[in-house]
């Protein structure tokens, strides 16, 4: 059975129909890439999958279970689903260890000792063990968003949705973040990427699934889409950003 | 006619500053809790009790503060109830306070990056636990300068109780007056009294100010 499954997924902000009848299937352990245009819908999508945004119609399942209305509460959402957005948002009032070690004390109930124990392990593995009592005012935007990228594997989630998550960064640290998702990806983590890192998601991802005014317009394995794409608008796109 | 001495208005002024000073603690205090609660209303309750809270924070601010005090007073006892000047000067100074309050920690609490909602949302936490360890935390370093600030306004504010008979600093410069028919000297020593009390406030909120900047929060 798929980890994620979206069925007819309609959203609408207002007039404007944003998606158009999303279908998407994600198996445990893949690595999807969502690239398209801005104004596409691939983040109102990934907003979708996590309820930021309530979608109109259809379904989204986690394995067997629906994720969408009333039937999961934003506490156990968070322990299947996590994300990382663009712009970090890590809470600028807490140190790096206390923004990883919140939501597990404060949502799950975990012993501070315990969560302390797992906040060090998640951070070890992104690299910032040695910033633990920093403040994310005092590190670089690629230190933060690999703290973000910590807070976020702290909940132990099934997937996680990283939205643009190199779109603010310095060139010069787009590499480190990157690394961190290649390294999950490796793990067996489930990732799903909105981005414009086209040679990432080439190089990294199972599947690359463009999005085209409001619907996927085509998708399937990295190489043979970047190479041989079948219609106009994805090799418009791929020679737009390539 | 009794001789007063400069000595009998200064120490009998001061006498009657201890009543501002409480009765602005009065205000302060009880106008800060039920701030604290309408915000929490206003920010997260239904949409009902939104505007409930919307039209009394409007209710406050759109009319002088000498007709709610009229109100509290008059009011009151036109309706049965028999209420001190104290009750009525304490009770309209706290709702008067908690309405500017809540209009004040409203702008902090939305100040704060939607971002931060966001991000406690995806972690799981709920509305009050995002207040709480979230939003709120980082609203109140950008509130501490604008409540000290309007600190102030509630210290001069309780000058106005006077004429409802509660005798503060500035009824009983009027009462000195009456005996001494020295206005100039008294009524100067009674803003001196209130230039004493609110002055220390206003530094401290720029000087709050100041470090908050200077922290550079983002």
């Amino acid at each position: 059975m798929a980890l994620v499954s979206v069925n007819d997924l309609h959203k609408s902000f207002g007039e404007l129909e944003v998606l158009k009848g999303i279908d998407l299937t994600v198996e445990a352990g893949e690595v999807v890439s969502i690239i398209g245009r801005s104004g596409s819908g691939k983040s109102t999508l990934l907003r979708c999958l996590n309820q930021l945004e309530r979608h109109d119609w259809g379904t989204i399942q986690l394995a067997d279970q629906r994720l969408d209305g009333a039937s999961m509460t934003p506490g156990e959402l968070s322990q299947n689903v996590g994300m990382v957005f663009q712009s970090f948002n890590l809470f600028p009032h807490k140190t790096v260890l206390d923004n990883v070690m919140l939501a597990p004390v404060v949502v799950k109930q975990t012993p501070k000792s315990e969560a302390r124990r797992i906040a060090e392990e998640v951070l070890a593995k992104v690299g910032m063990s040695e910033k633990v009592d920093a403040y994310p005012a005092q590190l670089s935007g690629g230190q933060q968003q690999r703290v973000a990228i910590a807070r976020a594997l702290a909940m132990n989630p099934k997937v996680l949705l990283c939205d643009e998550v190199t779109s603010a960064l310095d060139p010069e640290l787009v590499g480190e973040v990157l690394r961190v998702l290649e390294n999950l990806a490796k793990e067996g983590m489930t990732l799903i990427l909105v981005t414009h890192e086209m040679r990432f998601a080439r190089d990294v991802s199972d599947r690359v699934v463009f999005m085209h005014q409001g619907r996927i317009h085509e998708s399937g394995d990295p190489q043979t889409l970047f190479s041989q794409p079948e219609t106009p608008e994805l090799a418009q796109f791929i020679a737009s950003v390539i | 006619m009794t001789d007063f001495t400069t000595w009998d208005i200064v120490r009998n002024l001061l006498l009657a500053a201890r009543w501002t000073v409480v009765l602005s603690l009065i205000a302060f205090v009880g106008g800060a809790i039920v701030g604290l609660v309408l915000t929490l209303l206003r920010m997260g309750g239904l949409r009902p009790i939104r505007w409930l809270v919307r039209g009394y924070v409007d209710l406050f601010q759109g009319t002088p503060l000498l007709m709610q005090l009229f109100l509290a007073y008059f009011g009151a006892a036109a309706l049965g109830f028999d209420v001190s000047a104290w009750t009525a000067a304490s009770v309209a100074l706290t709702l008067f306070t908690s309405a500017f309050l809540c209009d004040i920690w409203r702008g902090c609490v939305e100040a704060v990056p939607s971002g931060q909602w966001q991000a406690a949302r995806v972690l799981g936490l709920n509305y009050l636990q995002s207040m709480r360890h979230v939003i709120l935390p980082q609203a109140l370093r950008l509130a501490v300068p604008p409540t000290v600030g309007f600190s102030v306004q509630v210290v001069k504010g309780t000058a106005l109780a006077s004429v409802i008979g509660f005798v503060e600093l500035t009824k009983a410069g009027t009462m000195l007056n009456n005996a001494t028919f020295e206005p100039f000297t008294i009524f100067t020593f009674v803003a001196l009294g209130y230039f004493i009390l609110c002055y220390p406030l206003s530094r401290y909120a720029r000087y709050l100010e100041r470090r908050l900047y200077g922290a550079g929060i983002r």
